[in-house]
Protein backbone atom coordinates (compact mmCIF):
# COMPACT_ATOMS: atom_id res chain seq x y z
CA UNK A 1 0.00 0.00 0.00
CA UNK A 2 2.49 2.57 0.78
CA UNK A 3 5.45 2.46 -1.91
CA UNK A 4 3.13 1.41 -4.54
CA UNK A 5 -0.01 3.87 -3.83
CA UNK A 6 1.59 6.35 -1.98
CA UNK A 7 -2.04 8.68 -2.03
CA UNK A 8 -4.72 6.63 -1.62
CA UNK A 9 -7.42 9.59 -2.33
CA UNK A 10 -5.71 11.16 -5.07
CA UNK A 11 -6.22 8.34 -7.45
CA UNK A 12 -9.86 8.26 -7.52
CA UNK A 13 -10.01 12.05 -7.68
CA UNK A 14 -7.67 12.29 -10.71
CA UNK A 15 -9.57 9.28 -12.39
CA UNK A 16 -12.24 11.36 -12.78
CA UNK A 17 -11.35 14.61 -12.95
CA UNK A 18 -9.83 12.81 -16.34
CA UNK A 19 -12.82 11.23 -17.20
CA UNK A 20 -14.28 15.06 -16.90
CA UNK A 21 -11.79 16.43 -18.82
CA UNK A 22 -12.37 13.44 -22.24
CA UNK A 23 -16.21 14.02 -21.36
CA UNK A 24 -16.59 10.58 -22.46
CA UNK A 25 -16.85 7.35 -19.90
CA UNK A 26 -15.56 4.35 -22.33
CA UNK A 27 -14.11 1.70 -20.85
CA UNK A 28 -10.78 2.52 -22.21
CA UNK A 29 -10.65 6.10 -20.70
CA UNK A 30 -11.92 4.72 -17.10
CA UNK A 31 -8.53 2.31 -17.31
CA UNK A 32 -6.39 5.68 -18.55
CA UNK A 33 -7.95 7.57 -15.85
CA UNK A 34 -6.77 5.01 -13.43
CA UNK A 35 -3.76 4.80 -14.96
CA UNK A 36 -2.81 8.15 -14.63
CA UNK A 37 -4.10 8.23 -11.08
CA UNK A 38 -1.88 5.90 -9.99
CA UNK A 39 1.33 7.67 -11.92
CA UNK A 40 0.83 10.67 -11.16
CA UNK A 41 1.01 10.77 -7.45
CA UNK A 42 4.11 8.48 -7.87
CA UNK A 43 5.62 11.72 -9.46
CA UNK A 44 4.73 14.07 -7.58
CA UNK A 45 4.88 12.34 -3.93
CA UNK A 46 7.41 14.90 -2.48
CA UNK A 47 4.80 17.53 -2.93
CA UNK A 48 2.41 15.84 -0.74
CA UNK A 49 4.52 15.31 2.55
CA UNK A 50 1.36 15.35 4.99
CA UNK A 51 -0.26 12.11 5.00
CA UNK A 52 -4.68 12.72 4.81
CA UNK A 53 -7.11 10.66 6.37
CA UNK A 54 -10.49 11.01 6.05
CA UNK A 55 -11.92 9.55 9.89
CA UNK A 56 -15.69 10.16 9.25
CA UNK A 57 -16.52 10.12 5.14
CA UNK A 58 -20.45 10.85 6.41
CA UNK A 59 -19.59 14.26 8.44
CA UNK A 60 -17.57 15.18 5.31
CA UNK A 61 -20.75 14.51 2.86
CA UNK A 62 -22.97 16.68 5.13
CA UNK A 63 -20.33 19.34 5.35
CA UNK A 64 -20.29 19.52 1.58
CA UNK A 65 -24.08 19.49 1.90
CA UNK A 66 -23.72 22.51 4.02
CA UNK A 67 -21.56 24.22 2.49
CA UNK A 68 -23.20 24.20 -1.59
CA UNK A 69 -26.36 25.85 0.47
CA UNK A 70 -24.20 28.34 2.69
CA UNK A 71 -22.40 29.32 -0.72
CA UNK A 72 -26.28 29.85 -2.11
CA UNK A 73 -27.55 31.73 0.40
CA UNK A 74 -23.68 33.75 0.82
CA UNK A 75 -24.52 35.02 -2.63
CA UNK A 76 -28.18 36.78 -1.61
CA UNK A 77 -26.67 38.20 0.94
CA UNK A 78 -24.08 39.69 -0.62
CA UNK A 79 -26.12 40.66 -3.75
CA UNK A 80 -28.81 42.05 -1.43
CA UNK A 81 -25.83 44.31 0.35
CA UNK A 82 -24.62 45.80 -3.04
CA UNK A 83 -27.81 46.64 -4.10
CA UNK A 84 -28.68 48.64 -1.15
CA UNK A 85 -27.04 51.51 0.34
CA UNK A 86 -23.55 51.10 0.13
CA UNK A 87 -22.52 53.61 2.55
CA UNK A 88 -24.49 51.57 5.64
CA UNK A 89 -22.32 48.77 5.56
CA UNK A 90 -19.91 48.47 8.44
CA UNK A 91 -17.35 45.87 7.39
CA UNK A 92 -15.10 44.49 10.36
CA UNK A 93 -11.69 42.42 10.88
CA UNK A 94 -11.85 39.64 13.54
CA UNK A 95 -9.10 37.99 14.71
CA UNK A 96 -10.13 34.41 15.23
CA UNK A 97 -8.14 31.78 17.39
CA UNK A 98 -7.58 28.57 15.15
CA UNK A 99 -8.31 24.47 17.18
CA UNK A 100 -6.76 23.06 13.90
CA UNK A 101 -3.51 21.68 13.64
CA UNK A 102 -3.47 19.63 9.65
CA UNK A 103 -2.54 22.13 6.99
CA UNK A 104 -5.23 20.67 4.69
CA UNK A 105 -8.12 21.74 7.57
CA UNK A 106 -6.79 25.01 7.94
CA UNK A 107 -6.65 25.58 4.25
CA UNK A 108 -10.87 23.94 3.91
CA UNK A 109 -11.56 25.84 6.66
CA UNK A 110 -10.14 28.91 5.42
CA UNK A 111 -11.80 28.56 1.72
CA UNK A 112 -15.13 27.95 3.31
CA UNK A 113 -14.88 31.23 5.07
CA UNK A 114 -14.35 33.22 2.31
CA UNK A 115 -17.14 31.34 0.06
CA UNK A 116 -19.93 31.53 2.97
CA UNK A 117 -22.24 35.14 3.95
CA UNK A 118 -20.14 37.83 4.31
CA UNK A 119 -16.95 36.64 5.74
CA UNK A 120 -13.56 37.00 3.74
CA UNK A 121 -9.78 34.68 5.38
CA UNK A 122 -7.37 37.70 4.84
CA UNK A 123 -4.60 36.24 6.73
CA UNK A 124 -2.55 33.33 8.72
CA UNK A 125 -0.61 34.17 11.16
CA UNK A 126 2.70 32.59 10.46
CA UNK A 127 2.43 30.22 14.11
CA UNK A 128 -1.27 29.01 11.93
CA UNK A 129 -2.92 30.07 15.47
CA UNK A 130 -4.88 32.77 13.81
CA UNK A 131 -6.70 34.10 10.98
CA UNK A 132 -7.64 36.83 10.39
CA UNK A 133 -11.11 37.22 8.87
CA UNK A 134 -12.66 40.36 7.29
CA UNK A 135 -16.64 39.99 7.84
CA UNK A 136 -18.52 42.21 5.08
CA UNK A 137 -21.59 43.65 7.65
CA UNK A 138 -21.06 42.78 11.10
CA UNK A 139 -21.01 44.42 14.48
CA UNK A 140 -21.14 41.32 16.64
CA UNK A 141 -17.68 39.75 16.45
CA UNK A 142 -17.78 37.49 19.46
CA UNK A 143 -21.10 35.95 17.83
CA UNK A 144 -19.54 35.79 14.35
CA UNK A 145 -16.24 33.93 16.17
CA UNK A 146 -18.66 31.64 17.71
CA UNK A 147 -21.07 30.25 14.87
CA UNK A 148 -17.76 29.83 12.71
CA UNK A 149 -16.46 27.65 14.93
CA UNK A 150 -19.60 25.80 15.64
CA UNK A 151 -20.75 25.17 11.83
CA UNK A 152 -17.27 24.85 10.14
CA UNK A 153 -14.58 24.25 11.82
CA UNK A 154 -15.69 21.61 14.56
CA UNK A 155 -16.69 19.34 12.10
CA UNK A 156 -13.73 20.39 10.04
CA UNK A 157 -11.91 18.75 13.42
CA UNK A 158 -13.80 15.87 12.93
CA UNK A 159 -13.14 14.81 10.04
CA UNK A 160 -9.59 15.25 9.25
CA UNK A 161 -8.47 15.01 12.86
CA UNK A 162 -7.87 12.15 15.49
CA UNK A 163 -9.57 13.65 18.56
CA UNK B 1 -37.42 32.34 -26.00
CA UNK B 2 -34.24 30.86 -24.92
CA UNK B 3 -32.96 32.71 -27.71
CA UNK B 4 -34.42 35.42 -26.53
CA UNK B 5 -33.09 35.13 -22.20
CA UNK B 6 -29.53 34.34 -23.98
CA UNK B 7 -29.28 38.06 -25.64
CA UNK B 8 -30.76 39.60 -22.61
CA UNK B 9 -27.92 37.81 -20.18
CA UNK B 10 -25.54 38.53 -22.68
CA UNK B 11 -26.05 42.27 -22.31
CA UNK B 12 -25.98 41.88 -18.79
CA UNK B 13 -22.29 40.00 -18.82
CA UNK B 14 -21.35 42.72 -21.22
CA UNK B 15 -22.03 45.27 -18.81
CA UNK B 16 -20.32 42.86 -15.93
CA UNK B 17 -17.51 43.23 -18.09
CA UNK B 18 -17.27 47.58 -18.87
CA UNK B 19 -18.05 47.94 -15.12
CA UNK B 20 -14.71 45.86 -14.15
CA UNK B 21 -12.76 47.53 -17.04
CA UNK B 22 -13.58 50.86 -15.04
CA UNK B 23 -12.47 49.51 -12.22
CA UNK B 24 -9.32 48.13 -13.68
CA UNK B 25 -9.19 51.22 -15.30
CA UNK B 26 -9.53 54.14 -12.12
CA UNK B 27 -8.64 51.61 -9.24
CA UNK B 28 -6.86 53.45 -7.01
CA UNK B 29 -4.42 50.93 -5.49
CA UNK B 30 -2.66 48.26 -7.43
CA UNK B 31 -4.25 45.35 -5.45
CA UNK B 32 -7.97 46.83 -6.98
CA UNK B 33 -6.67 46.18 -10.66
CA UNK B 34 -5.61 43.26 -9.84
CA UNK B 35 -9.02 42.81 -8.67
CA UNK B 36 -10.53 43.90 -11.86
CA UNK B 37 -8.41 41.92 -13.87
CA UNK B 38 -9.85 38.31 -11.64
CA UNK B 39 -13.27 39.71 -12.40
CA UNK B 40 -12.54 40.21 -15.79
CA UNK B 41 -11.28 36.35 -15.95
CA UNK B 42 -14.84 35.34 -14.73
CA UNK B 43 -16.78 37.77 -16.48
CA UNK B 44 -15.02 36.33 -19.66
CA UNK B 45 -15.59 32.70 -18.78
CA UNK B 46 -19.26 33.47 -18.25
CA UNK B 47 -19.64 35.01 -21.73
CA UNK B 48 -17.75 31.99 -23.52
CA UNK B 49 -20.33 29.76 -21.79
CA UNK B 50 -22.82 32.25 -23.00
CA UNK B 51 -21.84 32.07 -26.92
CA UNK B 52 -21.55 28.65 -26.43
CA UNK B 53 -25.48 28.30 -25.87
CA UNK B 54 -25.93 30.61 -28.01
CA UNK B 55 -23.96 29.34 -31.37
CA UNK B 56 -24.72 25.65 -30.43
CA UNK B 57 -20.90 24.42 -30.32
CA UNK B 58 -18.84 22.91 -27.25
CA UNK B 59 -15.90 24.14 -28.48
CA UNK B 60 -15.66 27.06 -26.14
CA UNK B 61 -14.94 24.66 -22.88
CA UNK B 62 -11.62 24.04 -24.07
CA UNK B 63 -10.85 27.97 -23.66
CA UNK B 64 -13.21 28.68 -20.46
CA UNK B 65 -11.22 26.15 -19.12
CA UNK B 66 -7.73 27.74 -20.11
CA UNK B 67 -8.57 31.18 -19.00
CA UNK B 68 -9.86 29.94 -15.46
CA UNK B 69 -6.50 28.34 -14.86
CA UNK B 70 -4.46 31.30 -16.65
CA UNK B 71 -6.74 34.02 -14.43
CA UNK B 72 -5.92 32.01 -11.79
CA UNK B 73 -2.11 31.50 -11.56
CA UNK B 74 -1.90 35.22 -12.91
CA UNK B 75 -3.74 36.59 -9.92
CA UNK B 76 -2.06 34.50 -7.61
CA UNK B 77 1.35 35.38 -9.49
CA UNK B 78 0.52 39.30 -9.28
CA UNK B 79 -0.89 39.35 -5.69
CA UNK B 80 2.88 37.39 -4.85
CA UNK B 81 4.69 40.26 -6.18
CA UNK B 82 3.01 42.74 -4.61
CA UNK B 83 3.89 40.54 -0.96
CA UNK B 84 7.37 39.65 -1.75
CA UNK B 85 8.54 42.23 -4.65
CA UNK B 86 9.41 38.85 -6.45
CA UNK B 87 7.51 35.87 -7.30
CA UNK B 88 9.50 32.36 -7.81
CA UNK B 89 11.88 32.62 -5.00
CA UNK C 1 -40.02 22.57 -19.66
CA UNK C 2 -36.76 22.29 -20.38
CA UNK C 3 -36.43 25.67 -21.69
CA UNK C 4 -37.83 27.35 -18.37
CA UNK C 5 -35.43 25.46 -16.52
CA UNK C 6 -32.56 26.94 -19.09
CA UNK C 7 -33.71 30.36 -19.29
CA UNK C 8 -33.89 30.72 -15.23
CA UNK C 9 -30.75 29.45 -14.57
CA UNK C 10 -29.52 31.71 -17.75
CA UNK C 11 -31.07 34.75 -16.27
CA UNK C 12 -29.77 33.83 -12.82
CA UNK C 13 -26.14 33.16 -13.57
CA UNK C 14 -26.23 36.39 -15.28
CA UNK C 15 -27.76 38.40 -13.20
CA UNK C 16 -25.09 37.36 -10.05
CA UNK C 17 -21.95 37.94 -12.30
CA UNK C 18 -23.47 41.32 -13.36
CA UNK C 19 -23.92 41.91 -9.27
CA UNK C 20 -20.73 40.51 -8.55
CA UNK C 21 -18.99 43.18 -11.24
CA UNK C 22 -21.66 46.01 -9.54
CA UNK C 23 -19.84 45.59 -6.73
CA UNK C 24 -16.53 46.11 -7.70
CA UNK C 25 -17.79 49.62 -9.08
CA UNK C 26 -20.10 50.96 -6.18
CA UNK C 27 -18.61 49.50 -2.86
CA UNK C 28 -16.24 52.06 -1.32
CA UNK C 29 -13.01 50.33 0.22
CA UNK C 30 -11.09 47.70 -1.57
CA UNK C 31 -11.31 44.84 1.55
CA UNK C 32 -15.05 45.12 0.62
CA UNK C 33 -14.59 45.50 -2.52
CA UNK C 34 -13.35 41.85 -2.82
CA UNK C 35 -16.61 40.45 -1.17
CA UNK C 36 -18.75 41.35 -4.66
CA UNK C 37 -16.82 39.29 -6.96
CA UNK C 38 -15.35 35.84 -5.26
CA UNK C 39 -19.43 35.12 -4.02
CA UNK C 40 -21.81 36.64 -6.36
CA UNK C 41 -19.51 35.51 -9.69
CA UNK C 42 -18.61 31.64 -8.23
CA UNK C 43 -22.77 31.21 -8.20
CA UNK C 44 -23.17 33.33 -11.08
CA UNK C 45 -20.51 31.16 -13.61
CA UNK C 46 -21.85 28.13 -11.88
CA UNK C 47 -25.24 28.53 -12.83
CA UNK C 48 -24.05 29.44 -16.24
CA UNK C 49 -22.00 26.33 -16.28
CA UNK C 50 -24.79 24.14 -14.91
CA UNK C 51 -27.00 25.61 -17.56
CA UNK C 52 -24.48 24.60 -20.31
CA UNK C 53 -24.27 21.16 -18.82
CA UNK C 54 -28.27 20.80 -19.01
CA UNK C 55 -27.87 22.32 -22.50
CA UNK C 56 -25.69 20.32 -24.51
CA UNK C 57 -25.93 16.90 -22.31
CA UNK C 58 -29.71 17.21 -24.18
CA UNK C 59 -28.89 18.51 -27.20
CA UNK C 60 -26.42 15.77 -28.23
CA UNK C 61 -26.81 12.16 -27.40
CA UNK C 62 -24.24 11.69 -24.85
CA UNK C 63 -23.85 13.49 -21.28
CA UNK C 64 -21.58 16.00 -21.66
CA UNK C 65 -20.65 16.99 -17.87
CA UNK C 66 -16.96 18.57 -18.65
CA UNK C 67 -18.27 22.14 -17.37
CA UNK C 68 -18.39 20.76 -13.95
CA UNK C 69 -14.47 20.50 -14.18
CA UNK C 70 -14.62 24.73 -14.60
CA UNK C 71 -17.32 25.06 -12.07
CA UNK C 72 -14.91 23.06 -9.24
CA UNK C 73 -11.86 24.65 -10.41
CA UNK C 74 -13.85 28.40 -10.10
CA UNK C 75 -15.25 26.84 -6.55
CA UNK C 76 -11.57 26.02 -5.37
CA UNK C 77 -9.61 28.73 -6.64
CA UNK C 78 -11.66 31.97 -5.93
CA UNK C 79 -11.45 31.60 -2.01
CA UNK C 80 -7.62 31.24 -2.49
CA UNK C 81 -6.94 34.03 -4.76
CA UNK C 82 -8.91 35.81 -2.55
CA UNK C 83 -6.72 35.09 0.07
CA UNK C 84 -3.54 36.11 -1.72
CA UNK C 85 -5.44 39.35 -2.64
CA UNK C 86 -6.41 40.40 0.62
CA UNK C 87 -2.68 39.66 2.04
CA UNK C 88 -1.47 41.18 -0.51
CA UNK C 89 -3.65 44.16 0.55
CA UNK C 90 -2.70 43.83 3.74
CA UNK C 91 0.99 44.23 3.42
CA UNK C 92 0.87 47.33 1.59
CA UNK C 93 -1.36 48.58 3.84
CA UNK C 94 -4.02 49.65 1.70
CA UNK C 95 -6.61 51.79 3.91
CA UNK C 96 -9.82 50.38 5.07
CA UNK C 97 -13.28 51.26 6.01
CA UNK C 98 -12.55 48.74 9.33
CA UNK C 99 -9.70 49.10 11.82
CA UNK C 100 -6.92 46.72 10.78
CA UNK C 101 -5.77 44.83 14.22
CA UNK C 102 -2.06 46.49 14.36
CA UNK C 103 -0.17 44.36 16.04
CA UNK C 104 -1.66 41.45 13.32
CA UNK C 105 0.18 43.22 10.48
CA UNK C 106 3.30 43.96 12.31
CA UNK C 107 3.53 40.48 12.89
CA UNK C 108 3.50 39.29 9.80
CA UNK C 109 6.41 42.36 8.81
CA UNK C 110 8.47 41.48 11.42
CA UNK C 111 8.69 37.69 10.81
CA UNK C 112 9.06 38.75 7.38
CA UNK C 113 12.51 41.13 7.92
CA UNK C 114 13.38 38.33 9.85
CA UNK C 115 13.59 36.03 7.49
CA UNK C 116 14.83 38.01 5.05
CA UNK C 117 17.43 39.16 7.37
CA UNK C 118 18.29 35.27 7.80
CA UNK C 119 18.15 34.63 4.61
CA UNK C 120 21.35 37.09 4.48
CA UNK C 121 23.07 35.08 6.42
CA UNK C 122 22.99 31.83 4.97
CA UNK C 123 20.04 30.25 7.57
CA UNK C 124 17.06 30.30 6.82
CA UNK C 125 14.32 28.69 9.02
CA UNK C 126 11.13 30.29 8.62
CA UNK C 127 9.51 27.80 11.31
CA UNK C 128 11.28 28.58 14.32
CA UNK C 129 11.03 32.79 14.11
CA UNK C 130 9.07 33.41 16.80
CA UNK C 131 5.92 35.59 16.50
CA UNK C 132 4.06 38.14 18.24
CA UNK C 133 0.39 36.75 20.10
CA UNK C 134 -2.04 38.74 18.88
CA UNK C 135 -4.61 39.78 21.93
CA UNK C 136 -8.15 38.40 20.66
Amino acid sequence: MGRLLPHPLLTPILAIVWLLLTNSFDPGQIVMGLLLGWAIPLISIRFWPEKVYIYKPLTLLRYSFLLLFDIIMANFTVARLVLGNPDRIQPAFVVMPLDLTSDLAISLLANSITLTPGTLSAQLSLDRKYLLIHAFNETDTKALVAEIKNRYESPLKEIFEKC
Amino acid sequence: MLEIVILIALALVAAAVAMSFWRLLIGPSVPDRILALDTLYINTIAMLMLLGIHIGSALFFEAALLIALMGFIGTVALSKYLLRGDIIE
Amino acid sequence: MLDYLLSFLILTGAIFTFIGSLGLVRLKDFYTRLHGPTKATTLGVGCLLIASTVYFSTRDAGVSLHEILITLFLLITAPVSAHMLAKAALHIEIPSLAKIPENKVSEYKKTRSEVVKQAGRQEVNPSSTETVKPDV
